[in-house]
């Protein structure tokens, strides 16, 4: 009896032991500490980006009613308006007009900034600084007033030089000109920032070595600056771009899309159709449109980023 | 030795009275202050003393009925006010009673509880209800929401007399003064007189303020104007009637003679650019309820005290006045909507709609023809008289209208909405189209629209 219920006893224990190293030795795996630490992060990323995600894609699939499913209907109804295709390239111009100039902006800020004694640098660079620190919404409330059809203050400084007024919202391509001039305007500075940093790590030594060679300023900046900044250049680019595509404030604070839906782009367009015009699903649609026009941008920014990584290994 | 004391039939006994006296004592609770509670989302009011008139009758109501009531003003700047209802809609959470704006009566058509028996005791008592109101709240048979008070407007003209007199000739406080009657010349008050007027105040510096843009001051003042023409783009069975529609031609292109006239950059106008071109004093004429006079009044009063408000002209088809109503609806998964109709059919009363009417200067319109009778109408200036025809009266005789009805509302909500009446006049006026690139432009546009159910 003393030998069985020892048996007894012990079995279990001796599973328990068992269980409790596994259990333990689970814990102590770099992997499993790793992923418990990540765990809020990942909580986080699936509760705000995976799930409305996916839900946008299940909208999309949905009629206007939301009563039934028509698949790919709407993206093929969509496919199918005027509006539409002009909202497409407009968010392609819009984007790729605005990212080039914030890019070619930035660049030369940046240079202008490097080669400021480092005493006076802080204070340019804190003011520099300010378009990109200001909330979008308030600073494009700002521009608005002065591209206000009626009473804009540029207009009445054109005035005074006896320059004609220009109707800087009323008329599309200056209405153009006026969502990418601010986007350009608050967009600058971070490009301004990175392409700083991104100069002061390139070493004096690089220069120095291309002066004795005989290297001009222009030729410094071919073939020394900008390889050393190519890869900051292409990230920046593509986080600008991934950015500028799903802007929505400023179309909507300066033009509403107008005149004529002629600045309408993605954001501003999917928040008329799906939530303004009731039609959800289709909205959902309009917003995803955006997803395949980035991930081709993204494709090839982040294959040359990979091909310049293999080159220099 | 109490329980030892106690026999079968008298615990039974003491149980029943027990019982009887919760039953009994159950509406006593109610009366004692536990009536229920309320969470409701009202429009915030333009008008700074309108949200004071609503939170002191809901008070009164509240006190009345012992209703625990929280109220919340959401401004309808950057649309808060229709995120928050499609925030509610989706999550089936929220408040209990919302103001909805003009169409969202009907997306959110399943989810709002009907109220046939508030609106058919508001009719049996006042007459009969706005068409447009009725047109924009009823679903499927069945009312989804209280056409409300608070907010409602009508655009009629609000105009300065004395630029109107001294450059086109026209004495429009004779044609519209401010009694029941019209005056003479009111017969002339036509679009084609309008145009006449347009040109002459155009040419002396003082264009009208005519928005043509893609916000709800264009689309109404057009909707209207295409109504007087009958000029429509969709029928009620949302069928396009775009094709061989010569109203609906003959409507774009007096739009397109009258956009010469105006500034070459209402195209960008929003809802805030007429009041400024009048309060500017730089315009002889918009079409909007009396908030631009309003403000006149407080900043520029020698252009309030010239201001007069009159119908809109008229057309082929007769007088149209462009009418934007809010709606309050009780969403159907609420708590409390019993009471939440209690309190809509009292905000509906005449005494609640006069008292709400008087603390806003006389902006909010109610739903029911019976009550353009308000004193305030009549006594609000200056020049005393001055809103007296901004409520639609009987001797307008004129129609409510809103833009695009009667096609189906879930159509005509996107019509409205990405404003393809004035979009189809800029084509024409501004991109150069000629009117029948532009209504085939429409008719596809139309055609996207319907699709997808």
């Amino acid at each position: 009896m003393a030998a069985d219920g020892t048996l007894v006893a012990g079995a279990p224990a001796s599973a328990a032991n068992g269980r409790a190293n596994t259990m333990q030795r689970f814990a102590r795996r770099r992997s499993t500490i790793a992923f418990l630490m990540a765990l809020p992060l990942i909580a986080l990323i699936g509760g705000l980006v995976v799930y409305p995600a996916g839900y946008a894609m299940w909208l999309s699939t949905l009629n206007r009613r939301m009563t039934a499913n028509i698949g790919l209907g709407n993206f093929e109804i969509l496919l199918d308006s005027d509006t539409f295709w002009m909202v497409i390239w407009q968010s392609c111009i819009f984007a790729v007009g605005a990212v080039i100039a914030k890019a070619l902006i930035g660049f030369w800020l940046a240079h202008m900034l490097h080669h400021i004694p480092a005493k006076g640098q802080r204070k340019w660079r804190g003011m520099l600084l300010i378009p990109w620190v200001i909330p979008p919404a308030l600073s494009t409330l700002g521009w608005w007033w002065m591209f206000d059809p009626s009473y804009s203050s540029i207009n009445w400084i054109l005035n005074i030089f006896a320059v004609p007024a220009v109707p800087w919202l009323g008329e599309p391509w200056w209405a153009r000109f006026s969502v990418i001039l601010v986007n350009v305007w608050y967009g600058s500075p971070f490009f301004m920032i990175m392409y700083l940093a991104a100069l002061k790590s390139v070493p004096d030594q690089l220069y120095e070595a291309a002066a004795i060679d005989g290297a001009t300023g222009w030729q410094g900046l071919r073939y020394v600056t900008l390889p050393m900044m190519q890869n900051i250049i292409s990230i920046t680019v593509l986080f600008s771009l991934i950015v500028t595509f799903a802007n929505y404030d400023i179309v909507r604070v300066l033009t509403n899309g107008g005149p004529r839906d002629l600045t309408q782009v993605f954001a501003s367009y999917a928040f008329q159709v799906g939530i303004l015009s009731g039609n959800l699903p289709r909205g959902a649609a309009v917003s995803l449109f955006m997803f395949p026009v980035l991930a081709v941008f993204a494709f090839f920014i982040l294959r040359g980023i990979n091909r310049r990584n293999r080159e220099q290994m | 030795m109490v329980v030892k004391g106690m026999t079968r039939r008298g615990a039974l006994r003491s149980g029943a009275g027990v019982m009887a006296a919760g039953l009994l004592g159950a509406p006593m609770v109610h009366a004692q202050g536990t009536g229920g509670s309320l969470r409701v989302a009202f429009w915030d009011h333009w008008v700074p003393t309108g949200n004071d008139a609503m939170r002191a009758l809901v008070t009164e109501w509240s006190q009345k009925n012992r209703v625990e009531v929280t109220l919340d003003f959401i401004n309808t700047t950057g649309n808060q006010l229709q995120l928050a209802g499609a925030a509610q809609a989706q999550s089936k959470s929220g408040h209990d009673i919302i103001s909805l704006a003009p169409w969202d009566v009907g997306t959110y058509a399943s989810v709002l509880e009907p109220v046939d028996d508030v609106i058919n005791r508001l009719i049996a008592k006042y007459g009969p209800i706005n068409p447009v109101a009725e047109y924009l709240a009823k679903r499927e048979g069945a009312w989804r929401g209280v056409p409300a008070t608070s907010g409602t407007q009508n655009k009629p003209a609000c105009v300065r007399f004395d630029l109107m007199q001294e450059h086109a000739g026209l004495d429009v406080r004779a044609m519209w003064p401010a009694s029941g009657q019209p005056g003479p010349g009111a017969d002339q008050w036509t679009w084609d007189t309008f145009l006449t007027a347009a040109e002459k105040c155009g040419k002396a510096g003082f264009p009208f303020g005519l928005p043509m843009g893609a916000f709800s001051d264009a689309v109404d003042w057009v909707g209207a104007l295409f109504a007087s023409y009958g000029a429509s783009m969709m029928d009620e069975k949302g069928k396009p009637t775009v094709r061989n529609n010569p109203k609906l031609r003959t409507a774009i292109e007096y739009a397109v003679r009258l956009s010469k006239t105006l500034p070459n950059d209402v195209w960008a106008w929003d809802d805030a650019s007429n009041n400024r071109a009048l309060i500017s004093g730089k315009s002889a004429l918009v079409f909007n309820p009396p908030s631009a006079w309003a403000v006149a009044k407080r900043d520029q009063p020698q252009v309030a005290e010239k201001c007069w408000t009159i119908p809109m002209p008229a057309g082929p088809e007769g007088r149209f006045l462009a009418y934007l109503p809010w709606t309050s609806g009780i969403w159907n998964f609420g708590r409390n909507k019993q009471t939440a109709k209690a309190l809509l059919e009292f905000l509906g009363e005449r005494s609640s709609a006069e008292a709400l009417t008087s603390k806003t200067s006389g902006y909010d319109i109610p739903p029911f023809e019976t009550m353009t009778d308000f004193k305030i109408w009549e006594t609000e200036g200056p020049p005393v008289g001055t809103v007296y025809n901004y409520p639609l009266k009987p001797h307008h005789k004129a129609k409510p209208s809103i833009a695009f009805a009667p096609a189906p509302g879930e159509f005509a909500a996107q019509m409205y909405v990405q404003a393809l009446n004035t979009k189809v006049i800029a084509r024409v006026a501004q991109g150069g189209d000629t009117v029948d690139q532009a209504l085939g432009w429409l008719e596809r546009e139309l055609t996207t629209i319907v699709r997808g159910g």
